[in-house]
């Protein structure tokens, strides 16, 4: 029991990593506030889903539609709303948790609910790892996460594009002078993220259904990753999700399912309160608190 | 040839605001017709309407509390996204007297809004530092967490909730209770809001750290501003708890956390007359389209991004500059 639960946990730290990594691009290392991102998520799972069904397409193609379009739609988002609030946290906040909320009550008012609205596995089968059964498609998530996650730390640390995307959540002022134009970094955070998004769904999807409820779910753990990881910080982060994955995982095998969300949202809020921005966060401490 | 908008106060409204001496009727009336419109409107609406309109005017009242206690947060620089957990304070406490221990409603109420007050002053206490967004996140995450703490412990009836409150003795009651504490709280806010007490609480949204330069103690007046806002929030709670004879988990709904912050955005945010115009405005326009099932979440998903991008000066800005200053274009000089 201990080892199956140990292995679970190890694969929902790596799910909740997954989550949490376009957010931390937008939000945490960018500094534009995405609140539709459990929105974007859920999109891209029900693109690829009309793309296979209604379309016909092969499984593969749709992937790649749904996750070109997602990111479109996340840089038309940035130039039409985004745009105009930028720089005011809460207008961006307000802005974007609005669009998520019509994204995904959309969806719910289309009856887009129910079984028959999931995505095939990659490859149906499962294997036992040390007496417990894991599928295939569960090993394809850590390998995608740790793809993923070496990806992100290449790119925000070795690339100019990454180091610009630092750039502007530390100081926009000073990044406006060394020349980076903080409106084309952010369209591109924002869409980035939104691609994450699109790729963490066609990866995790497979284990259960599309349901529009997930997508405020998605929101409050890649928020929940991303503030106790420490803004901008992508090791922070990888430590925070599997803080949380463990976490969610021993509770939910030794104290109860109800308690799962509890236990996330509670070291939530004493990170919140202890150190605002982050076990591993540098950025911002002056600004956060007074 | 190049113009620009000239904007130049009204004769009427230079006459009538700085004199304290009026001279004619029509400067009373100008005076008092912005006054008397709201006060009036909502005194009489309840004796035409029809009980199910009389129930939306309630949730107006009830939604344009919440609305003027996030514009007193939101003025204080505590911009708040869980304006649940005040009304749901509010509810559980006033539910919990009433039910186990038979408290009358006269009673549970102001209990209620005092009790509810403190609690979240004292929940929130410990965020007082923290500014902007993370004080966002912080009310944005208490009411999920009380939420799951509830279905998770079986406290206070669980999932199921406390049924069997003891109603208000009429609609009549129900309905003039919450409008005159409405009204008070609309015009005797304002009013503190533009005393010297308000100038410092806006203050600290402005600049807290030249706030805290000039002596005066943020914390204390952050905590105050906080016990006014969730003991309105939580009189709110009471209230509906009482009118629904019913207390549970949705009270802690996003619901109440979205649309006074929709009203606040819709109506304007400073003047807590825009919060109420704005509460005045979504309930009924919700309730028109409740026709439209799930769609009306959408509606107003859109309404809020349109009026956050476009209007960010909200509805009541407009017209109060419409009513105080004329305005023509004029020719830009070379």
């Amino acid at each position: 029991m201990l080892t199956g639960t140990i292995i679970y946990a190890l694969i929902n730290s790596v799910i909740l990593c997954l989550i949490a990594m376009g957010f931390n691009l937008t939000f945490g290392i960018s500094g534009v506030a995405n609140f539709a991102y459990g929105a974007f998520y859920i999109l891209s799972a029900y693109t690829t889903w009309i793309m296979i069904n209604s379309f016909h397409l092969p499984y593969f193609l749709s992937v790649i539609f749904s996750i070109i379009f997602t990111m479109v739609l996340g840089a038309l988002m940035y130039q039409v709303v985004l745009k105009r609030v930028r720089g005011q946290a809460i207008s961006e906040v307000i802005a974007t948790f609005a669009i998520g909320l019509s994204i995904l009550e959309l969806f719910r008012y289309l009856g887009f609910v129910g079984f028959e609205y999931n995505l095939p596995p990659f490859i149906d089968a499962s294997i036992v790892i040390m007496g417990t059964y894991v599928d295939v498609q569960r090993i394809i998530i850590v390998i995608a996460g740790i793809i993923l996650i070496m990806a992100l730390w290449f790119f925000t640390h070795n690339t100019s594009l990454g180091l610009a995307f630092r750039g502007i959540a530390q100081d926009e002022r000073t990044a406006l002078t060394f020349g980076i134009d903080s409106d084309k970094i952010a369209t591109l955070a924002v869409s980035i993220g939104a691609g994450f998004a699109a790729i963490a769904a066609t990866v995790i999807i497979p284990l259960g259904t599309i349901s529009p409820s997930d997508g405020y779910d998605i929101l409050m753990k890649a928020l929940a990753v991303c503030i106790i990881g420490g803004l901008g910080s992508t090791g922070g982060v990888i430590f925070a999700s599997f803080l949380i994955g463990f976490a969610e995982r021993f509770t939910d095998t030794f104290i109860g399912s109800h308690w799962t969300m509890i236990v996330s949202l509670a070291a939530l809020l004493i990170v919140l309160i202890v150190k605002p921005s982050g076990l591993f966060g540098k950025q911002k401490e002056l600004e956060e608190r007074i | 040839m190049k113009k620009r908008k000239e904007r130049i106060d009204r004769g009427i409204k230079a006459r009538s605001g700085d004199i304290f001496a009026l001279s004619s009727y029509r400067e009373m009336i100008y005076l008092s017709t912005p006054r008397l419109v709201p006060i009036i409107g909502f005194l009489i609406l309840p004796l035409i309407l029809g009980i199910y309109w009389q129930k939306v005017l309630l949730s107006v009242a009830v939604f344009a509390l919440l609305a003027i206690s996030w514009d007193i947060l939101a003025q204080t620089g505590m911009v708040s996204l869980g304006q649940a957990l005040f009304f749901g304070v509010g509810a559980y406490i006033t539910g919990a007297l009433n039910h186990y221990w038979g408290v009358p409603p006269f009673i549970s109420i102001p209990i209620a809004t005092i009790m509810g007050g403190i609690i979240c002053t004292l929940m929130l206490l410990p965020v007082l530092r923290l500014r902007g967004i993370y004080f966002s996140m912080v009310t944005m995450i208490i009411p999920l967490m009380l939420v799951r703490v509830i279905e998770a412990t079986k406290i206070f009836g669980g999932t199921e909730g406390l049924t069997g409150m003891t109603p208000l003795p009429s609609r009549w009651v129900e309905v003039y209770l919450v409008i005159g504490i409405m009204l008070i709280c609309l015009f005797g806010f304002r009013r503190m809001l533009d005393s010297d007490y308000g100038l410092v609480l806006r203050g600290i949204c402005d600049n807290d750290r030249s706030v805290t330069n000039a002596g005066i103690n943020i914390y204390w007046y952050k905590t105050q501003a906080l016990f006014i806002a969730s003991s309105i929030g939580a009189f709110a709670g009471a209230v509906m708890t009482h009118v629904y004879m019913f207390v549970g988990m949705p009270v802690f709904a996003l619901d109440y956390s979205m649309f006074p912050i929709a009203a606040v955005v819709v109506g304007g945010p400073g003047t807590l007359a825009g919060a109420t115009l704005g509460a005045c405005l979504l309930v009924p326009l919700s309730e028109a389209l409740r026709g439209f099932g799930g769609l009306r979440i959408v509606f107003y998903g859109i309404f809020l991004v349109v009026f956050t991008v476009a209007i960010p000066e909200g509805i009541f800005p407009y017209i109060q500059r419409k009513y105080n200053q004329f305005e023509r274009w004029v020719e830009v000089d070379k």
